[in-house]
């Protein structure tokens, strides 16, 4: 709903982004951050909740990194055709 | 596009039919990966070819709605040509970009946060917020989706 608001206010032809907007975007993305991130007050700045998000975006993808690694050393030991069918199971359900 | 309706109930509520298209692209990607075995690749050049479907899933799964997958999607086949003619030996290489107006109160920490997502330099602030929840949404999934599967395996 907010991308809409903002989709009309920019082709009124003035890039006026109002206060209220980027405070709703900045606590939607704090609200994404995990629980020992987020700042107990509401009125976290936003530069703090995008520090955070910039920290938390690079721990992810040094996850996937190492994840990507560990799946590397599991596929070739693991016979991947007896092990799909459960996994996408488990995965699906 | 027409939906699938999963005719099961989902009792899992962290799983939607968008993670369900995610996992099933990156296990399609894996399998691939892995019957590709018989060409003699070393452990990191899979590691690549992983960390690349995973990305790849990704991005796939918000296919054109988003700015950030657009982007990656356009990096990671640029990567895809450059790797088949062994060409990638420089990691950043030059961009023509359009740099956003910078809103007077937009805070320093933005400029990192255009690094980090994908096609983030060209987004006006409002945007880029919105694509940041939603590329950090579409990682998290990714990461538990491996997680999983790391853990399937590994029992």
């Amino acid at each position: 709903m907010s991308s809409r608001r903002s989709r009309s206010r920019r082709s009124s032809n003035s890039s006026r982004i109002t206060e209220e907007q980027i405070v709703e975007l900045v606590s939607k993305l704090q609200d994404l951050l995990p629980e020992a991130r987020s700042r107990t007050s509401d009125s976290a700045s936003a530069s703090m909740v995008l520090q955070d998000t910039c920290n938390y975006i690079r721990d992810l993808q040094q996850e996937v990194d190492d994840l990507s690694e560990r799946l590397t050393d599991l596929l070739a030991t693991t016979d991947m055709t007896s092990a799909q069918a459960a996994i996408i199971r488990s995965l699906l359900m | 596009m027409n939906r699938k309706n999963y005719t099961h109930p989902n009792p899992n509520p962290n799983y939607t039919s968008n993670n369900s298209m995610q996992s099933l692209h990156f296990i399609q990607a894996l399998a691939r990966i892995n019957r590709a075995a018989s060409k003699p690749t070393t452990p990191s050049c899979r590691t690549k070819q992983i960390r690349h479907a995973a990305y790849s899933s990704m991005a796939y799964t918000s296919g054109s709605r988003r700015k950030w997958s657009r982007a990656l999607l356009i990096r990671l086949r640029q990567r895809q040509r450059l790797r088949a003619r062994r060409l990638l030996t420089v990691r950043r290489r030059v961009r023509i970009v359009t740099p956003a107006m910078s809103l007077p109160e937009e805070p320093a920490r933005a400029e990192t946060l255009r690094r980090l997502v994908p096609g983030g330099r060209s987004m006006e602030y409002c945007n880029l917020l919105e694509e940041a929840a939603d590329y950090v949404q579409c990682l998290r999934t990714q990461v538990q989706l491996m997680q999983s599967l790391v853990d399937a395996f590994s029992s």
